[in-house]
């Protein structure tokens, strides 16, 4: 059964990721990656991580990708890209060497840990040793906020960051040229 | 835990049987109670507007719906030349299978008297009355009505029209700024519950006093119920499907059957949203029983096993003709004042009511004198909401002065 939920849901994500590749519309790409990301929710769901899986949803499907597809209906780029130009120049064989090498390192991760890979590979519930309706909320949630706790609040900050940069950028045009605006009768 | 783990682990053939038929029967009940649903709101708005509305097919009319499914079946099925072919024809199935799936993590009945937590006995099973309880519960629904979004959105652009265009730009908008309100307000409900999962939420609430509506302070229900009309995009939050503004909204280029599913999955989803309403804050199939000195009720109604499941209808339908009620009178929000609604004050207050909330659990576990702790967290929680206000005047003024429109 393991086997069985691993090799769809593998198949799930090769096929999206080939597609969000080879797809040269935008709107297309964005919706195989989304095929993409629900494989790997499948994926958690078969490891026990339920929350994982529903929060990789909600945020990664849910939000993330619905905000790729507003900005590509709002700017208007509905239309298939010319790939022949390249903008950058040395962007194509950067992109090689460097998913080679991302590659390489998942791979040696995997043979180097193979063994407790093993034991997890049963669930987390099953490797904590707690087991349960909530288990999983409580094992993340004391990890988060015990462990990581201060990771967690930089991040935090971080984000805060994030969006005041944001509204800064957004509004900096405007003051430069706002007694235009409003003797044009705006 | 999930069904599917379980069929090889030597279940018997009854207990696929059950599964199987537990299936059936909530897709049906949903169409029905979709099929209901469309009936009984062009009947109670035409009552309010002293119409008649549906009533040639069958008594009252309540064969409206049918009739109307069948002529949309037989209507030619259109496809825009300057069409997305593919995502045209995927979008409708996006909204439509998303409303189902909502359904079946709601209790619809059961027996929850003396620690039976919901639980049936049915063929020598003990089973619950639900289609699935997986140990996200309520995160699955926000999984799902998140990826509802999707199916408005590509409606409307790969119609390669405009106006479907806008229309679900504004939908979605919309139902993701919505999204986080409608988290907060359930992560309250979760907080008083101390579990995610639907079964569990309606067992904590065993009697009147611990239904989650009164013990969590009534502020994140109506949080709730502001938001999940936004979601729907239901009247007075209509704007993705403003007539006179958008011609007909994301759905415009639809017609026959794609049209008949985008239909159906917006009744579908105001059921299933009455169904949520009903099974986070009102106790879901739990009876009503009081004890007021003389007067004793103990919701046994003698029906046996469906005890649960009328309860469960009873409140369904209140919630039902809310939503109806809700069209019927209330004129539709201009587009800021949507935003502003949203994000100036259903956000900020959802999680202020949340971090309340926390403060209260926090002072019960460790034994901190309650008063202290509440006066506390309501001055702080004061002072944000004043720095909040200030904030926006602000920003306000400064638009103005730069001659902004909104």
């Amino acid at each position: 059964m393991q086997l069985f939920v691993f090799v769809c849901a593998a198949a799930m994500i090769l096929v999206g990721a080939i597609g969000v590749i080879v797809r040269s519309h935008p709107v297309h790409a964005a919706l195989s990656l989304i095929l993409t990301l629900f494989g790997v929710a499948v994926l958690f769901v078969a490891q026990d991580a339920h929350f994982l899986a529903a929060v990789q949803v909600v945020v990664y499907a849910g939000a993330i990708v619905v905000l790729f597809l507003f900005v590509i209906m709002l700017l208007g780029v509905d239309k298939a890209e010319a790939l022949r130009i390249d903008p950058v120049k040395v962007q194509r064989p950067l992109a090689v060497i460097v998913g080679l090498g991302l590659f390489g390192l998942v791979a040696a991760a995997i043979v180097r840990s193979r063994d407790s890979l093993v034991v997890r590979g049963r669930g987390i519930d099953i490797a904590s040793g707690e087991a349960g309706h909530d288990s999983n909320i409580r094992q993340l949630a004391n990890d988060l906020f015990s462990n990581h706790v201060f990771a967690f609040e930089v991040t935090s900050v971080l984000l805060v960051i994030a969006v005041v940069g944001t509204v800064l950028l957004a509004r900096r045009p405007r003051s430069g040229s706002a007694s235009d605006t409003s003797a044009g009768g705006k | 835990m999930f069904a599917i783990d379980n069929l090889l682990e030597g279940l018997t053939p009854s207990a696929v049987l059950i599964v199987l038929l537990k299936v059936v029967i909530v897709f049906v009940v949903g169409l029905v109670a979709t099929m209901f649903m469309v009936w009984f709101e062009r009947k109670i708005i035409s009552g309010m507007q002293n119409r008649i509305g549906p009533n040639k097919a069958g008594p009252f009319g309540i064969l409206q719906t049918l009739a109307d499914g069948i002529k949309l079946f037989f209507k030619e099925d259109l496809l825009p030349d300057r069409a997305d072919r593919f995502v045209f024809r995927l979008a409708p199935f996006l909204a439509f299978v998303p409303a189902f799936l909502v359904w079946s993590i709601i209790p619809l009945g059961g027996d929850f008297s003396n620690g039976k937590n919901g639980s049936v006995t049915m063929f020598g099973h003990r089973t619950f009355v639900q289609l699935a309880d997986p140990p996200v519960g309520v995160l699955l629904l926000l999984a799902i009505s998140s990826i509802g979004v999707y199916g408005i959105m590509l409606a409307g652009w790969s119609s390669g029209s405009k106006y479907p265009l806008l229309g679900s730009v504004r939908a979605s908008a919309q139902m993701v700024s919505y999204e986080a309100a409608l988290g907060l307000s359930l992560a309250a409900v979760m907080l008083v519950a101390g579990t995610l999962s639907t079964n569990g939420i309606v067992t904590s609430q065993s009697s009147l006093g611990r239904w989650h509506v009164i013990a969590t302070g009534v502020v994140p229900f109506i949080i709730f119920m502001i938001a999940a009309t936004a979601e729907l995009n239901r009247p007075p939050f209509d704007l993705v499907e403003a007539e006179q503004e958008l011609v007909g909204g994301f759905n415009t280029e639809y017609s026959s059957l794609r049209f008949a599913l985008f239909y159906l999955a917006e009744f579908m989803n105001t059921v299933t949203m009455s169904g949520v309403i009903v099974t986070m804050f009102f106790g879901g199939p739990q009876p009503v029983k009081f004890n007021l000195g003389a007067v004793h009720f103990s919701g046994d109604l003698h029906l046996g096993f469906m005890n649960g499941t009328v309860w469960f209808v009873a409140k369904l339908l209140v919630f039902l003709y809310i939503y109806v009620w809700f069209r019927a009178t209330l004129p539709r929000l201009r587009y800021d004042q949507l935003m502003n609604l949203g994000w100036k004050l259903l956000i900020p207050a959802s999680l202020g009511w949340f971090m309340l909330l926390a403060a209260q659990r926090v002072a019960t576990d460790n034994d901190w004198n309650k008063w202290t702790v509440n006066i506390i967290t309501i001055a702080v929680l004061l002072l944000c909401g004043l720095l909040l206000l200030a904030a926006t005047r602000v920003s306000a003024k400064n638009r103005e002065r730069e001659g902004a429109m909104f």
